[in-house]
């Protein structure tokens, strides 16, 4: 394997065929574009089987000079993997998504979507940090237009809060970036991994980045451009938006802001953990009170985000690798909520709640799905959900007991706002005659929810295989992060009078 | 020990293909499959309980697959069986196996069956892994896992709003207790480095007197892990404060009830502090709230449930009493008391609840039992199993000598609170021997409600229903779902508030309106018969092994157990021995002398007490409260956080104040808008030129 540039070839496929659906026409522009994601999805388990655990942190790389410094450097590590992975195996599930229910401008819609993908794997293969931002910041061009072109009635309005938002953030992260490269003299992400800036500047350096993630993430008070994103995407783009897009303020936090600028992220961990409580609290309340399905799902997924946060910032493994998952989860999880949306959307043309109700008598097939991912929403153990949320959770609780107290409440919330939700649309007499009258799944939805819902059992029964992957390098950014670690709030103090062996044991247990 | 594989895989097989297969696979063979299968289970468990309980096995575990390894935190699947995993297979498998095969007969006329047998073998499956578990994070699995099956069979009927209601509140209201459940997980990794049971057990004496930082203050490290873990408890054991939605859950068809909310699920939380009973051991404090909640919530529960109309609230009061006399048996330390009587009850709770699903079977899903009377004579092995397990109930028996189930288990935990000589003790004794009172009271008063006097059935709407529609038994099915409508509360029923100004009992005259129940067919009495046996026999049989001087070599180490207690239980002085059977005797005459002798007699109790019986009959008001202080204010929060702040503050101070200063720098704000996308572009393109002339100038 080694030498071949998978990365690139990865990159490619949709890029091109992206531009031959620019120049299709609707039908074969769907298959085109189905083709193309379907080979990606092939070359990521290709990527994936050959992905060497326990090997160089960094694999598949591939680098050539352009000008001074600036670089064309491909790499993975695990963490990169499995965000590819996630990107690569939602990807067809857009296109079927899309597959009906795009009838105007087929072969530009195919283009953008195709696009995006491109654009979001460039994000997690790209190792000369300036080749990031331009990934990072154009996958929003056509995520832009997805909505702008393709949304519902209020998409001006929503593509241009979208952009407005993540403007301030990008133009900071940049200034900050240029100031990294100045300083350390170099471009390679995995160099200004290592490179030790000086504390005092770190705390500006991290804020500039701060802005731009915090805002994709989304944290809490910089959220409110989401669930107006949302609510205008069509579904694939809001498949994408939550399974992916969101991912990458994720990923800047573990790429850049953690292992570059350990210390001012120590510093700055009360902010993170405090809008994380906020997040979770104030954005389950909101869902509890949405009419909208699609604004529902999109708050909750601000709730989960801030156990993103909180899972990286507890400076441990759990919380670390707890992240991640909650990142993985989220991406199938949502994805499919959107989708599940979706699917009654386009028998009835409408978001609205109270339009729906009994569908487990006429969509049996539909309710069990949608219930599976409700659960999984909900982090019952069993699914996807569970693991990351319990182990971020339990990461930051051995940083914060008050952090943690707050933020588990939100199984609490979690739990009354999903199965409020889901008694409304799938409980209840059929209210409805439109409603009742809709028909149950058909193959291609089958697939596609019956795809996620494996994911979301594998990832929840056995996350062992998400979780060797990135292993060895959670535990280098762990090492990283030791010296800035903050203490936490526990302080175990032994009792009087006890056997010496056993207080061994409990400190080695207290780490 | 290889079966247990099967015990605990099998129903969940069972459950898959008849889920899945539902319609396609048909009623029969969705039946058949999921019965069968716990049949072979509960087969299979009795051989493990027998060795356990001859002394001939050993405790064990079998792993099955790597789950989570994260740093230092690494939890697997695995099953362990030890003693105290062997008595909760057998009381699982066997009351699961009964119910599956009498929900043959009860929901006969469901067209849904296949879906309502493949969440009662997912429930079995859950619950197995949660006694089998090795970890605490695979007993959390198992302990959701029953929360979702719970979820899903008590909104069985998904078509009722009360259904679904009900199935959300008892999720959310667990997930309180399981906020408490996971911040104890958590707690306990931070201070022992592992979640694995035996570990856990093994280091826990060696923290006694530590202390921890919670909160911003310090505790007893033990305290704290303990308090919390024990809430998850009372969630699941429905203890008082987290009570609430335990009587809803009676929306579930009455099997479940029987199964989930009576014999099984409710008792994990007397499990898990029996399980954790080292851990509780080293924290005098949290052993103290362990027996006054439980003492507490057998007090309340009994008294709410002297006061219910609904048989199955009753029934469900009753549970939630029981439960409270086990957490107060674990408190004062008789762990060995406390899982005796989870054994008792889990039989004759199972049989008093399938024996009330008989009743209602009979009076065509009538509930109410102002409705009841008379049915002795018409339902004679309804009438004689439901008398079994009210004389278990009740704890009748001589002392020293032999009783029903219900009597040795329950005499054991109140001999062993007021021997335990600790003031919280003392308090549970009191509070256990008023239960005992209301609790015989309550079960007597059901049986001669339903029983005995003369048939009140013309006046329930069901009935009316039955005879009009006498000849249309296809749709019923249908119908008695939307019929069940007025069941779900009492205050909805045709029969009006307080029971005050409900049907005169003292007005004779034929008040069977023409209607004739049937007793129910044999699949359903069968579990009834094999249920009365344990309820009768169980206690007797089973004494020695769970609570005596030999109680420690039936255990072997799987939960603590103090000699001295079961000596200080033997000298309890003669009225302590006494006590219990004088007030259920009190309990019973007072039920008799009010429900069969004087009819007027508890309308006139009644209204003697106003507002105090009011107080009770609406159960102490919890739901009220509840709704005040936290279901409506987070529906208010939601919308002022959405509305005011999002909307209000954010979205008007953020990008729409941006907006509007943009726009007035330019006439055409549309141009402004699409613009955007070029400018964006370009400013990106810049920042990178820019950028790299820098690197290539620095």
């Amino acid at each position: 394997m080694s030498g071949f540039p998978i990365l690139s070839l990865m990159l490619l496929v949709p890029l091109a065929a992206a531009l031959a659906c620019l120049y299709l026409d609707a039908k074969s522009a769907r298959v085109v574009a189905l083709v193309a994601t379907l080979v990606d999805l092939a070359l990521g388990i290709v990527l994936w089987m050959n992905f060497d655990v326990g090997g160089a942190q960094w694999q598949f790389q591939e680098r050539h000079e352009l000008f001074s410094g600036f670089s064309y450097a491909l790499g993975i590590d695990g963490i990169a993997l499995l965000l590819i992975m996630l990107s690569v195996f939602l990807m067809p599930i857009c296109i079927g998504a899309s597959w009906n229910s795009i009838e105007k401008r087929v072969g530009e819609y195919m283009a953008a979507f195709l696009l995006v993908e491109t654009l979001m794997i460039g994000v997690f293969v790209a190792q000369d940090i300036f080749l990031f931002y331009m990934f990072f910041e154009a996958g929003l061009i056509p995520m832009y237009l997805i909505i702008g072109i393709w949304g519902g009635a209020d998409r001006i309005y929503a593509s241009y809060k979208f952009f407005l938002y993540t403007l301030l953030g990008s133009v900071l992260m940049l200034v900050a970036m240029l100031w990294m490269v100045h300083t350390a003299g170099t471009t390679s992400v995995p160099e200004l991994m290592n490179y030790d800036f000086d504390p005092k500047v770190q705390t500006w350096l991290w804020l500039a980045f701060f802005a731009s993630f915090a805002v994709k993430m989304p944290m809490w008070p910089v959220h409110t451009w989401l669930p107006a994103a949302h609510v205008q995407a069509p579904t694939a783009g809001s498949v994408i938006l939550a399974g992916v897009l969101l991912k990458m303020g994720g990923y800047g936090f573990i790429r850049f802001s953690l292992p570059m600028f350990p210390e001012a992220s120590a510093q700055f961990a009360p902010l993170v953990w405090g809008l994380s409580m906020a997040a979770v609290v104030i954005t389950s309340l909101i869902a509890l009170v949405q009419d909208d399905m699609k604004k529902l799902i999109a708050y909750s997924s601000v709730a989960h985000m801030a156990i993103v946060t909180i899972g990286l910032f507890a400076f441990n493994p759990q919380g670390l690798e707890g992240s991640m998952l909650v990142m993985l989860s989220h991406g199938l999880v949502s994805g499919a909520l959107f989708l599940c949306v979706g699917i009654i959307y386009d028998r009835l043309h409408t978001r609205e709640i109270a339009r729906y109700g009994g569908l487990a008598i006429n969509m049996p097939r539909y309710a069990l799905f949608f219930l599976l991912f409700t659960m999984a929403s909900i982090g019952l153990p069993g699914t996807s959900g569970f693991v990351g949320e319990f182990l971020s959770l339990g990461g930051i609780y051995q940083a914060s007991s008050w952090t943690a107290l707050i933020c588990t409440t939100g199984i609490i919330l979690g739990a009354a706002y999903m199965l409020y939700l889901y008694r409304r649309v799938v409980f209840g007499d059929q209210k409805n005659a439109d409603a009742a009258a809709m028909v149950d799944l058909d193959a291609r939805e089958l697939i596609m929810v019956g795809a996620l819902g494996l994911a979301v059992l594998w990832m929840g029964v056995y996350p062992e295989s998400f979780i060797a992957p990135m292993r060895a390098d959670i535990a280098a950014l762990d090492a990283r992060l030791a010296r800035a670690k903050p203490e936490g709030d526990a302080k175990l103090a032994m009792g009087k009078q006890k056997p010496a062996h056993e207080e061994a044991a409990a400190h080695e247990g207290a780490h | 020990m290889q079966h247990i594989l099967i015990i605990v895989f099998l129903p969940l097989l069972a459950a898959i293909i008849a889920g899945l297969g539902n319609k396609q696979l048909g009623n029969v063979a969705a039946k058949s499959i999921t019965t069968g299968a716990l049949f072979v289970s509960c087969a299979l468990s009795w051989p493990i309980f027998l060795q356990f309980l001859g002394g001939h096995a050993e405790a064990s575990v079998v792993p099955v697959l790597k789950w989570v390894q994260s740093g230092a935190m690494t939890f697997d699947w695995a099953l362990r069986v030890d003693t105290l995993t062997a008595v909760m297979l057998v009381v699982i498998t066997s009351v699961s196996a009964l119910v599956h095969l009498y929900s043959w007969g009860y929901m006969s006329e469901e067209p849904d069956q296949p879906r309502f047998f493949a969440y009662l073998s997912l429930f079995t499956f859950a619950m197995l892994m949660l006694v089998t578990a090795d970890n605490l994070v695979q007993m959390f699995f198992g302990w959701e896992g029953v929360g979702l099956a719970s979820y899903l069979l008590i909104g069985f009927w998904f078509r009722k709003p009360s259904a679904g209601a009900a199935a959300i509140k008892a999720f959310v209201v667990n997930r309180v207790g399981d906020l408490g459940f996971m911040l104890g997980i958590f707690g306990t990794y931070l201070v022992f480095g592992t979640v694995s049971i035996p570990e856990i057990l093994h280091a826990a004496p060696g923290m006694a007197g530590s202390t921890i930082g919670f909160l911003g203050a310090r505790f007893d490290t033990m305290t704290v892990i303990c308090i919390l873990l024990f809430i998850g408890a009372m969630g699941k054991s429905a203890q008082l404060g987290l009570h609430t939605w335990l009587p809803d859950a009676m929306e579930g068809p009455t099997p479940v009830s029987a199964l989930i909310h009576a014999a099984t699920m409710v008792t994990a939380g007397v499990f898990m502090v029996c399980r954790l009973s080292p851990m509780f051991e080293t924290s005098e404090t949290a052993m103290h709230i362990v027996a006054f909640v439980g003492a507490c919530t057998c007090f309340f529960a009994a008294t709410v449930g002297c006061t219910q109309w609904d048989i199955k609230r009753v029934i469900a009061y009753s549970t939630c009493s029981q439960l409270g006399y086990m957490f107060f048996a674990a408190g004062v330390g008789a762990y060995g008391a406390a899982m005796f009587h989870l054994f008792t009850h889990a039989f004759f709770k199972a049989l008093l609840f399938l024996g009330a699903g008989s009743v209602i079977h009979s009076m065509h899903h009538e509930q109410d039992m102002r409705f009841y009377g008379g049915l002795r004579k018409h339902i004679p092995i309804t009438f004689w199993a439901m008398t079994a397990g009210t004389l278990a109930i009740t704890g009748v028996g001589v002392a020293g000598f032999a009783g029903f189930a219900g009597f040795h288990s329950k005499d054991a935990i109140l001999e062993a609170a007021f021997g335990s000589g600790s003031q919280v003790g003392g308090f549970a004794f009191w509070m256990g021997i008023a239960a005992a009172l209301m609790t015989s009271f309550y079960s007597w008063r059901l049986v001669f409600l339903t029983f005995f006097g003369k048939p009140r059935w013309i006046q329930s709407e069901h009935i009316q229903h039955a005879v009009h529609d006498a000849h249309g038994h296809d749709d019923h099915a249908h119908d008695d779902h939307a019929h069940d409508d007025h069941a779900d509360d009492v205050h909805a029923h045709a029969a009006p508030e307080l029971g005050s100004r409900g049907p005169d009992y003292s007005q004779h005259g034929d008040g069977t309106g023409g209607y004739h129940p049937h007793e129910s067919p044999l699949v359903m009495l069968l579990p009834l018969i094999i249920l009365s046996m344990g309820a009768i026999f169980a206690g007797y049989v089973f004494q020695h092994a769970f609570v005596s001087e030999g109680e420690g070599e039936f255990w072997k180490g799987a939960l603590v157990f103090h000699e001295h207690l079961i000596h200080a239980m033997h000298g309890v002085p003669t009225w302590v021995k006494w006590a219990p059977f004088t007030v259920m005797a009190l309990g019973l005459l007072t039920a008799w002398y009010g429900y069969v002798k004087n009819l007027s007699f508890p309308k006139a109790v009644a209204a003697q007490l106003g507002p105090v019986y009011t107080f009770v009959y609406r159960k102490w008001m919890f739901d009220e409260l509840y709704n005040t202080i936290f279901v409506r204010p987070a529906f208010w929060f939601g919308n002022v956080f959405w509305k005011a702040l999002d909307i209000g503050v954010i979205d008007k101070f953020g990008p729409d104040g941006a907006a509007w200063v943009v726009a007035k720098g330019s006439t055409y704000a549309q141009k402004v808008q699409s613009g955007y996308l070029y400018s964006y572009a370009l400013v990106m393109l810049i920042g990178v030129v820019a950028a790299i002339s820098w690197v290539i100038a620095g």
